[in-house]
């Protein structure tokens, strides 16, 4: 039997651009920053909670799975399983989507999901000789092996690569990401001014809802021990325009690429929760939905252009509930770079493209611009990487709530050539 | 919930020696056979704490006298609290100087017997070893610590030192300098610091102890080697240098014309720090000389004190969760005290920059207090920050921490009715505010309260527990209880101006004003005070409380006492205006950027006239809290002047000074002819016979 299964609260912290050096917060602690006043607010006791999810894909050495972490300091309770999901930028979304599934089948009545990435924490990385250079030094007991070992150092030991740049990149294709999505605006045909635009447009979104209160009880203030203040995501450029992402190289494929760090989503620290309930715990705890989880699907593509995942994955999913383009009254769709979110619009528009891959008779249709990440996305917002998948659902939860809509889709696209999409209907 | 999988696998505790029998017809003392080794368990009757008295010394000789053939005899407490917290001041206290000396004796004749047993003595020793427990401990062969042990000896906060051997035992056994800072500190050496030097020779878990004897007695345990600085030490001159140098230290701290004891230790230890039997008869000498001095007598009375406030803060007070509102440097601290002692904390403020420093000073002060990574981490994680006030509805105690204004205060439970979980407390940390004046905004009068913390809360260990005429004595008990868990000392008063620490301190600064104005210097002043033995002069101490503070006391006190409080000056009111309002503005009285507050001083700076002026209208606004009934009597007002406001606690606080003094009313007539009638005594002074 298929109960249905519903979105009851969330909060996420602000996204705090990542500036160079490790930010004041680890994964788990961003987990705990949004998640203490996400529970404080909860009319019933942190260990009603009966499994907590969490996506993670940078894990830190000093927070092995990091959903157990966060719910212990979360106060949740020692008898309460908690386990980390991983799916690449996915894996936001992924504990949202393994918690409806459990909660749907009738195994658990209320389950915390979220998602927490701190890219400013993602280590350096020594080569391979060097690790094993230190293991040989730290085996050495005798003053002579000691000083052989001293001896075999060579200067590139202290030289380590940026963890981050490797986890970037595919290891099938080798492509970073940044390349695949000037593959696809090769392919659609989507020129630099067209994403320049986008982004601005992103930018301007997020600035007018940071300033409108529209994220309100979504972000919750964070505190550092420092006595930082982090109140709103950080790297909003409320005067952002096409004269100046004009003056932009292309970083990943220069001199005459298209994806500037400009139109492209920022490296960021940032965590999110969802709270998902059956009905029995609904009516147990007296609590208001906010909407329903009614589907989700996955995809899996050719990684040299898995920014399509969305389009992969949304589409069946419109299919199985036949929704026409018009039906869909918001989108959340992941801004992994501008010229990706087009080159998504383009294949829907495209004929040929939904006819040949997608099954359809004809294009799927046209996005309405002012349907699609309309505060913003992960252009001006950032992107950690395994929270994104969680604040897409999360905010399309309440925009459709806040705008009185019926039907949304949050989507994104996964490095490594997959896609992931949830349907939901407001409550 | 007590967890099934605990019960059934219980982690045999330490004092596991509950279940020993009574060794025959001795009261303090179990004792368990196993196959040829013989344990002694400590196990002190009707009280939590083992307490090195002169029974347990007694049984123990019995005791020694009959272990047969015994192969190694172990010596352990059965109490969960810890080995032993030191010897039995009670049994001390009234002696004279023979009777002390005949008691000494006995103890060290006991110790030294046990000492001189040819089969391998062990002690094992967890939580608070203090004390005559530590020397017990120290005339074994060997010592095992149980993870978390706290060793220490404190006799010199009672204006002592050592007395059953410690001084020669200590300094035989390890670095000699290590063991004089020790005893002259009265500082706990943690667990992994006491084996590091030696005094442990086995640091282990509950889990390992067993074994850990086992070792112990077959000799496997290396003594520890304190190496040739100790060696060194032995030597005369190499003393003196040292000794030398500890004077002038502790000159800083504990001037030697108020506190004798520190350099008795260090005379002790220059004269006979190679000899240990020397040492030995000196040390008994010396503590009981000390014992007889004004200031050992004093500090002892302010131990049972302490002891006092402490039994009126036992129990459960059924406050898990606590809700402040206002992140000022109170409210700020006051959270960040409660999240260390495990309470969860949510802290409320209008706006979040305050907000984000009560975090960074929470974070400084876990540091400060040497919690590790985990344990800091974990108190910031029950310390919330609420700009929403979350936690109102979840709190069982609300602390409201707002500014001293009454329509703010008022607004502010205004907005609680309704709100607030059924039975919850509210109390208001108001240091200048009548309670009756406040009451009538509660949404419930039966449950709230007062409960003024003291600046700063993590080192003021007094906490004022208002009583107004329509509170429910349980809300009373429970902040009672819950200052307790705070492990601070509560007090209770009545709804006072002032209540009493500030009440009885409100003169003492104001009479420094006058004196400012008279033309006397601020620093002569503050150097008169300190001279008496205040930790702060009363100029310093205006800045440090701020000005405006001080104005608001003196403002509510002018209109609630009977005694006529001299006028502030106006330049006083000039300078709060100006924003000039102390140390929190950084310019006050003192401009704290370019001139620093004298904070210790000589025999020179001492001036009866001044001390006069400052200290005994403070006596006199004690006898006025006492004849209006606002504390329970002049022990209880003494106790709240020295943990409160720091009151010179070698002169046993205002009222025991009077007392001792003997002709406060005659000097405050006098004064008032001279200088006016601030200085009238009190009636109370009449009554006292």
């Amino acid at each position: 039997m298929s109960r249905p299964v519903y979105i009851v609260d969330g909060a996420r912290t602000p996204f705090l651009k990542a500036r160079g050096r490790p930010g004041p917060f680890t994964p788990v602690d961003l987990a705990v920053q949004c998640g203490r006043p996400l529970l404080a607010r909860q009319p019933f006791v942190p260990e009603a909670i009966e499994l907590v999810i969490l996506g993670c894909v940078n894990v830190i050495q000093d927070e092995m799975n990091p959903a157990r972490v966060a719910a212990l300091r979360l106060g949740l309770g020692e008898q309460t399983v908690a386990f980390t999901v991983q799916i690449n930028c996915g894996s936001g979304m992924q504990s949202i989507d393994t918690a409806y599934r459990y909660i749907r089948d009738g195994s658990h009545q209320m389950i915390l999901a979220g998602g927490a990435e701190a890219l400013s924490h993602a280590p350096l990385v020594y080569r391979q000789e060097a690790t094993e250079w230190f293991g040989e030094l730290a085996r050495a007991k005798s003053p002579v092996a000691k000083m052989k070992a001293l001896s075999e150092v060579r200067p590139n030991f202290f030289s380590p690569v940026i963890g981050l740049e490797r986890g970037l990149t595919d290891p099938i294709t080798a492509l970073n990401m940044g390349q695949t999505a000037e593959v696809l605006a090769h392919r659609f045909h989507i020129d630099r001014a067209s994403a320049d635009a986008y982004a601005v447009d992103s930018h301007k979104r997020l600035a007018a809802a940071q300033a409108s209160g529209a994220l309100k009880g979504e972000v919750m203030p964070a505190f550092d021990r420092e006595g930082g203040v982090h109140e709103a995501d950080d790297g909003v450029r409320p005067d952002s325009s096409l004269a100046k992402l004009a003056k932009l190289s292309p970083v990943f494929e220069p001199p005459f690429g298209k994806v500037t760090a400009g139109n492209s989503s920022q490296i960021t620290d940032g965590a999110s929760w969802v709270l998902l309930a059956s009905e029995t715990a609904i009516e147990a705890h007296g609590l208001t939905p906010l909407a329903r989880i009614v589907d989700s699907e996955w995809a899996a593509l050719d990684p040299a252009i898995m920014g399509l995942g969305p389009v992969l994955a949304s589409t069946p999913l419109a299919q199985r509930h036949g929704l026409a383009v018009g039906d869909i009254d918001l989108w959340e769709l992941n801004e992994a770079f501008a010229a990706q979110v087009l080159s998504c619009l383009a294949a829907w528009q495209d004929d040929e493209f939904c006819r040949e891959v997608l099954g359809y008779d004809a294009a799927f249709g046209r996005i309405d611009r002012d349907r699609l990440n309309v505060d913003g996305g992960a252009i001006s917002l950032g992107h950690p990487v395994g929270t994104s998948g969680n604040r897409i659902v999360l905010h399309l939860a309440k925009a459709l709530k806040a705008r009185n809509l019926r039907r949304g889709i949050a989507t994104e696209c996964i490095g490594g050539g997959l896609g992931g999409a949830m349907l939901l209907e407001a409550a | 919930m007590t967890d099934p999988i605990d019960t059934l696998t219980a982690d045999p505790p330490a004092e596991a020696g509950a279940d020993a029998p009574r060794a025959a017809g001795l009261t303090c003392w179990r004792r368990s056979d196993s196959v040829d080794v013989v344990t002694l368990w400590l196990d002190c009757p009707g009280t939590g704490t083992n307490v090195i008295s002169e029974t347990v010394l007694r049984e123990l000789d019995a005791l020694l006298g009959d272990l047969a053939d015994a192969r190694a005899l172990v010596i352990r407490s059965a109490k969960p609290s810890g080995f032993a917290a030191g010897a039995d001041i009670d049994g001390f206290a009234g002696l004279d100087r023979d009777a002390a000396l005949s008691l000494l004796h006995q103890g060290h004749a006991v110790l030294d017997r046990l000492a001189a047993l040819e089969l391998p003595t062990v002690a094992v020793i967890h939580g608070h070893t203090l004390g005559g427990g530590l020397e017990l401990a120290l005339a074994c062969d060997r010592r095992i610590g149980l993870d978390g042990v706290k060793a220490g000896f404190p006799e010199v906060q009672l204006g002592l030192h050592p007395g059953l051997g410690g001084t020669f035992r200590l300094t035989q056994l390890i670095d000699p300098i290590e063991a004089m800072q020790a005893m002259l500190t009265g500082k706990t050496i943690h667990d992994r610091k006491a084996k590091r030097l030696g005094l442990l020779d086995a640091l282990v878990p509950g889990r390992h102890v067993e074994a850990a004897i086992e070792a112990a007695v077959a000799g496997r345990l290396k003594p520890h080697d304190t190496g040739l600085k100790a060696g060194a030490l032995r030597l005369a001159p190499a003393r003196s240098l040292a000794a030398t140098r500890m004077r002038q230290e502790a000159e800083k701290s504990a001037p030697r014309r108020h506190y004798p004891a520190p350099y008795a230790l260090i005379d002790l230890w220059h004269d006979h720090g190679g000899d240990p039997e020397a040492m030995q008869k000196a040390e008994i000498a010396s503590f009981a000389t000390l014992l007889e001095s004004a200031t050992a007598q004093a500090l002892i009375r302010v131990f049972f004190l302490r002891q006092q406030l402490k039994a009126g803060a036992k129990g459960a007070s059924g406050i898990a969760h606590v809700h402040v509102i206002g992140a000022g440097t109170m409210g700020a601290e006051i959270a960040a005290w409660a999240a260390l002692r495990a309470k969860r904390v949510t802290l409320e403020d209008v706006a979040l920059p305050p907000l984000g420093k009560a975090v960074s000073r929470a974070a400084t002060l876990y540091e400060r207090r040497h919690l590790s990574g985990i344990e800091a981490r974990d108190a910031l994680d029950r310390l919330m920050p609420d700009p929403e006030g979350l936690g109102r509805a979840r709190a069982d105690l609300v602390i409201e921490a707002a500014p001293e204004r009454p329509d703010l205060k008022e607004k502010i439970y205004a907005g609680l009715v309704d709100v607030l979980k059924p039975g919850a407390i509210l109390a208001s940390n108001t240091s200048s505010l009548r309670l009756t004046d406040l009451v009538d905004a509660a949404p419930d009068p039966a449950r709230f309260a007062g409960l003024h913390f003291f600046n700063p809360v993590s080192r003021m260990l007094l906490i004022e527990v208002v009583a107004h005429e329509a509170v429910a004595p349980e809300v009373l008990d429970s902040l009672c209880a819950f200052a307790g868990e705070l492990d601070r000392l509560p007090v209770r008063v009545r709804d006072y101006p002032g209540f009493v620490v500030n009440r009885v301190l409100a003169p003492y600064m104001l009479e420094a004003m006058l004196m400012l104005d008279e033309g006397l210097d601020k620093a002569r002043i503050d150097r008169a005070a300190l001279a008496f033995g205040m930790p702060m002069g009363p100029v310093t101490l205006a800045d440090q409380v701020g000005l405006d503070i001080c104005l608001e006391v003196v403002r509510s006190l002018a209109s609630g006492v009977a005694q006529p409080l001299p006028e502030p000056p106006a330049w006083l009111l000039e300078k709060v205006e100006k924003g000039e309002t102390g140390k929190k503005a950084g310019k006050g009285l003192y401009d704290h950027a370019r001139e620093s507050p004298p904070e210790t001083a000589g025999e020179d700076d001492e001036d009866p006239a001044i001390v006069d002026r400052l200290i005994l209208p403070m006596c006199n606004a004690g006898m006025e809290c006492l004849r209006q009934g606002v504390v329970k009597d002049a022990d209880t007002l003494d106790a709240a002047l020295i943990f409160g406001a720091g009151w010179a606690p070698f002169r046993g606080g205002p009222m025991h000074y009077a007392k001792v003094r003997g002709n406060v009313p005659e000097r405050l007539r006098a004064l008032e002819q001279q200088l006016g009638p601030r200085f009238a005594p009190d009636a109370g002074w009449d009554s006292l016979g």
